[in-house]
């Protein structure tokens, strides 16, 4: 059946299938790969979208259910040779290693920072509590969110 | 002894370099093998068997291959070439041979349009099974010589006793790798019977080596290539669903996809062995350690896998870096029907490690002696024996500075807060702060670097010099460690030219790198990259007749004698090298001999803040200090480090896959629980830097030890805070509340 | 499959008359984890996210009012337990209709709708009824619901308990799902009221440990302890993957007492 929806300010419409995730249909039915697969049960984060301004987990979004809404993945975020403040405080801070992670943190630290430019510390760890790294041991990730918040 | 010739460059050894991947990855535009497609593409999917140990009576593929949109169906019996796998023995069925022994051990795959179609097409596969035993307690498995690897080690007078004995029996869980990227991988035949893999992997050429064999084809044709790889630890060693990519791909003459769901991935891969130690330990009133005595077994799982390495590890760090001279160890990794297990960070010196280092604490209590007084009298160093095996340790090995330099760490401020952020149980409201009791606990370890026991052990690459700058070809595997990055800056800094770009190779243009793991690839393929280089660039100065090379080309007295472009007129010049590192033996009968290539020690502190009545533990702190011979990028440095802490720290407390009967319980994150932003603690490190004899610009590789004594740390700390024996890993709250 | 995405309550009602054993969708995370694995293919989806009249939340609380909002009141028993489900990304796409829809021993918001004697508000195209919360949860991952009918409201009783504390012990400090967890509530005349989930079929009020408690306006040492024995006597816990029966018991009584002793400050 065909949805229509807002994507990364675009608005797309596209066939989708019965039982298929969001998730699936960005990855395999719109040819944006960067939300990943980890875990399809909404434990990892890791497939992170804003969905009509709230982050939430794409693999637990109906693609059938999408019609109408507005959504922003990681591709959304970045400007061709721009990058959004987020992704370029990750890298400087050391908070990518293997990376399968961090487009599900981007998003959801780029949301966080929109509704609050200069997040404490627990703040910060809280808002991301729902993302898992298995390589950095977050440090890295909250050290370049830290400085980006100004601290 | 080279002359130091490296010249100071931007972006070279000892910066916090960025990495060259970074922009990928941050905008989602990096290619991990489950990203990758291509035209014409087919999904493959794989039935497994839902027994531990159960005969296949029968199986029946046609329904499955009627299905509108299904291309293939494959058993063993489509297996044209050698009927088995392993890294180490190849005794793992390409497919389940009438016998499964493992729980979701692969029957058949499929090739489908879509993943829906095979999905289906796995579930319309017609099986009929007879269930048989299945063997799931390692000592039983022991006592009926199911046996891997017997290990022993056989060391000084064997009589010898001393007049304080510590003697207790330990257990260490199954931890699983849980890399956040599942294994997946695309196979392309090339169609004139050959095959292009691109897989989830740690080592290209040893899968390409057991992949030729299988299909049945020549080596050249097939060539397996880099990819990008979301996380390993261990995971990727062995190969998961390689042949059965290859096989769909030959068979239906298409690209072939597969990606394993994480519900899929835990049976996918091996796992830590989980183990049962005992242990002994003598000593003279004075701390001075007698004898160690230790029996340890490891359950292998159902198929080889790298059982004998990991067994032998753990036995030849038994005792841990201490001297001692009478040294007994009969370690045995055995064969059941259990989940398969193999290599994880740490490989087997994570499970004696967390048994030796609670023998010290309980040693240390026995006699009335402050536990890190106790370890750094008797600590090793440089030229001491390994009380293991005999070999002298020719590296660096400052055990006692890293107990010292963690000790000297600042203690975290005592807990002074309501916040539940901050307190265990955290926004659970459990606990308030006049339940916490704070504990703290130290561990130290020390690990072997690189391959042993006379492994050909070697990595080769390929520096190339062009008008545009410098290429490194190699086909080391970057699962997200940095190591990309790192030999960037190890050319800068040999070559001091600043255009460095590192080329991942596939299996057909360079020869091995070895495996990406052992905390070898620095020190390995680094190793390889600064010889390369440093040949390269002799070469261009002699032929740019000069004495200084940059990014610009030869310079003689201050003057630039020649560009890189001249340098560059007949082509690029290369330097290809295949580098070892120190020659090491087989074991005796004793299990004595010179087995190691190179050691690093480290040492940890946890402090954690406990509520014992109802057996909540927060990990307030985990500092510290680690030898790592040079430190080439600190901050990707820091990285590894706090990272492979979180990873020993979810050992410790929460990680652990439930297994009953053989079948796996809790298959998937919301019961394999990996610790969160809310679980990590914060982490105070130095790193001391004592030159590796062989190590690039006298680097040791460091993945490994942040993840060996974090775990003892902790336990040791919980250990503090509630006064009970605690001899099991993970430790759950019943545990601390005995109920 | 069919898929209805109704913008308003009657014509969510509708679509379930016309089909009566539909599947409804809130915010998927749990019906997606399900579908995700194969194990549920719904014919006919009802998706409600977008109808309003669901996510009131002055008086009653719309069965669509996500667990984001919920955390941030006004009910402060509820908004403790928000705070501790799943993820941020899970509570703002979860909802509690969800949450008491799927009945788990282990929902989150279900002690305190017990501890508060929540109703349960069903809708259907030809009328309304109201459940009391023990009547709607019917066993372990049943409820009362029949077909045609959807979640439309909690309805909570007039007078509410001005103290409310809820506690949920869990491995890890975030997406954890409870070993046990409790919400706690007293009236100022003394009324007690003890909920315990993941700790029974369904999630069960502990009526012996209430009525001692009840009766003592300034609790001694010793009710609380016999307030804490009583609830690790009167729960049902299970050993499973997760815990063992043993530690519920203890730990039940344990979080249920320091709950108590919270409202009684």
């Amino acid at each position: 059946m065909e949805v229509r929806f807002r994507l990364n300010g675009e608005e797309r419409s596209v066939d989708v299938g019965p039982a298929q995730s969001l998730l699936s249909l960005l990855r395999d039915g719109m040819d944006l790969p960067g939300s990943k697969n980890a875990c399809e049960q909404g434990e990892c984060g890791s497939c992170t979208v804003v969905m009509d301004r709230q982050a939430v987990c794409s693999c637990l979004v109906l693609a059938a259910d999408v019609d109408g809404a507005d959504v922003t993945t990681v591709e959304g975020l970045s400007n061709g040779e721009q990058l959004h403040p987020v992704q370029q405080a990750l890298i400087d801070g050391g908070g990518v290693q293997c990376g399968f992670c961090t487009p599900g943190f981007v998003v959801a630290a780029a949301h966080l920072f929109e509704g609050n430019p200069a997040p404490a510390t627990d703040e910060i760890r809280e808002a991301l509590s729902g993302n898992i790294c298995r390589c950095t041991g977050y440090g890295g990730i909250l050290r370049s969110l830290e400085e980006l918040a100004g601290r | 002894m080279t002359t130091t010739t490296d010249t100071q460059v931007r972006g070279g050894i000892g910066e916090s370099v960025k990495r060259p991947d970074g922009i990928p990855k941050v905008t989602g535009n990096f290619a991990y093998a489950s990203d990758l497609t291509a035209e014409g593409m087919l999904w493959g999917a794989t039935l497994r068997s839902p027994f531990a140990h159960a005969r296949l009576v029968r199986i029946d593929t046609a329904a499955s291959l009627a299905i509108p949109g299904v291309h293939a169906v494959l058993t063993q019996d489509d297996v044209p070439g050698r009927k088995t796998f392993g890294q180490i023995v190849a005794d793992q069925p390409v497919l389940v041979d009438g016998e499964a022994r493992f729980w979701g051990e692969p029957v058949a795959v499929v090739a489908a349009d879509d993943p829906e179609t095979a999905r289906i097409a796995v579930a319309t596969i017609e099986v009929e099974w007879e269930e048989l035993d299945p063997l799931v307690d390692m000592e039983t498995a022991l006592e009926q010589d199911e046996v891997f690897r017997y290990a022993p080690v056989r060391r000084g007078d064997q009589q010898a006793s001393g007049s304080v004995v510590v003697e207790e029996y330990y257990e260490v869980g199954t931890q699983d790798q849980a890399p956040l990227g599942t294994e997946a991988g695309l196979a392309i035949p090339d169609g004139e019977g050959g095959i292009d893999l691109w897989v989830t992997s740690q080592w290209t050429h040893e899968d390409h080596d057991q992949i030729w064999r299988s299909l049945d084809l020549a080596p050249d044709q097939i060539r397996q290539h880099p990819t990008g790889i979301g996380g390993a630890f261990g995971a990727r060693e062995d190969m998961s669903l390689h042949l059965h990519l290859c096989l769909l791909a030959l068979r239906t003459g298409r690209p072939v996809k597969m990606v394993y769901n994480r519900e899929e991935s835990f049976p996918g891969h091996v796992h830590r062995h989980p183990a049962r130690l005992w242990y002994r330990h003598e000593a003279e009133s004075d701390g001075k350690l007698v004898r160690v005595e230790a029996k340890m077994i490891l359950d292998g799982g159902a198929y080889t896998d790298t059982t004998p390495a990991v067994v032998a590890n753990a036995v030849y760090f038994a005792v841990g870096p201490y001297n001692v001279d009478s040294v007994t160890v009969d370690g045995y990794g055995v064969r059941t029907n259990n989940p398969p297990t193999g290599a994880m960070r740490g490989f087997g010196v994570v499970q004696a490690c967390y048994a030796a280092e609670s023998q010290m604490d309980r040693l240390a209590a026995e006699l009335g002696m402050d536990p890190l007084e106790l370890r750094k009298r008797n600590a090793m160093t440089t030229g001491d024996a390994m009380p293991t095996t005999g070999q002298i340790i020719e590296t660096s090995l400052p055990t006692v500075e890293v107990i010292d330099e963690v000790a000297a760490i600042p203690l975290p401020p005592p807990l002074d807060s309501d916040d539940p952020l901050h307190l265990p149980g955290g926004t659970g409201l459990t606990t308030t702060p006049q339940y916490v009791t704070r504990g703290i606990g130290y561990a130290v370890s020390i690990k072997n670097i690189a391959f042993s026991e006379a492994f050909d052990d070697f990595a080769e690459a390929r520096v190339v010099l062009t008008p545009s700058g410098v290429e490194v070809h190699t086909a080391a595997v970057e699962v997200g460690q940095g190591m990309v990055t790192v030999l960037q800056q190890i050319a800068r800094t040999a070559l001091g030219i600043e255009q460095v770009a590192v080329v991942p190779a596939d299996t057909s243009v360079i020869g091995s790198a070895g495996s990406t793991s052992a905390s070898r690839q620095t020190q390995m393929t680094g190793g390889a990259v600064l010889e390369a280089s440093r040949a390269l660039r002799a070469v261009a100065l002699e032929r740019g007749g000069g004495d200084e090379l940059n990014s610009e080309g030869v310079w003689r007295d201050g003057a630039l004698a020649m560009s890189l472009e001249e340098l560059c007129a007949d082509g690029p010049l290369s330097e290809h090298t295949r580098f070892r590192h120190p020659p090491t033996v087989e074991p005796d009968e004793n299990g004595q001999g010179d087995l190691h290539a190179d050691f690093a020690v480290a040492a940890h502190r946890a402090v954690v803040d406990v509520d014992t009545e109802l057996g909540l533990v927060r990990v307030v702190q985990v500092d510290t200090a680690q030898d790592v011979g040079m430190v080439l990028n600190p901050q990707s440095a820091r990285g590894q480090i706090e990272g492979g802490i979180l990873q020993g720290v979810g050992l410790a407390v929460m990680e652990e896959l439930i297994v009953d009967q053989g079948i796996i319980r809790n298959a998937s994150f919301t019961d394999y629980l990996l610790p969160t932003f809310l679980d990590a603690p914060d982490v105070e490190m130095v790193l001391l830097e004592e030159p590796s004899p062989w190590g690039p610009f006298g680097a040791k590789g460091i993945g490994e030890p942040p993840t060996i004594s974090s775990t003892p740390a902790v336990a040791a700390a919980i250990r503090n805070a509630t006064g009970l024996a605690l001899n099991r890993v993970p430790i759950r709250p019943q545990d601390i509340t005995g109920t | 499959m069919d898929i209805d995405r109704p913008t308003d309550l009657d014509a969510a009602l509708a679509a379930l008359a016309g089909s009566p054993d539909a599947t409804l969708l809130a915010g998927g995370t749990d019906l997606m984890v399900e579908i995700n694995f194969g194990h549920r293919r719904p014919e006919h989806i009802i998706a409600l996210r977008r109808v309003e009249e669901l996510k009131e939340l002055n008086g009653t609380i719309g069965s669509g009012v996500s667990w984001a909002r919920l955390e941030r009141g006004p009910h402060r028993g509820l908004a403790q337990a928000a705070r501790t489900v799943g993820s941020p990304q899970i509570r703002a796409a979860g909802t509690i209709g969800g949450n008491l829809a799927t009945a788990s021993p282990a929902g989150d918001g279900l002690p305190f709708l017990a501890a508060v004697d929540a109703s349960v508000e069903l809708r259907s195209a030809t009328g309304s009824r109201r459940l009391r919360w023990d009547e709607f949860l019917t066993g372990p991952k049943q409820n009362a619901l029949t077909q045609g009918e959807l979640i439309h409201s909690i309805v909570l009783p007039d007078e509410m308990p001005t103290r409310q504390e809820f506690g949920k012990v869990g491995v890890r400090n975030a997406m954890v799902i409870s070993a046990v967890m409790a919400c706690v509530v007293r009236f100022e005349d003394g009324r007690t009221r003890v909920a315990v989930g993941s700790a029974g079929p369904t999630t069960l009020r502990m009526r012996s440990a209430e009525d001692l408690i009840s009766d003592e306006a300034n609790p001694s040492e010793t009710a609380l302890s016999e307030f804490q024995r009583l609830v690790s006597e009167e729960v049902r816990p299970i050993t499973d993957h997760r815990s063992t029966e043993a530690y519920r018991r203890h730990a039940a009584g344990v979080v249920a007492r320091r709950l108590l002793e919270r409202c009684l400050v």
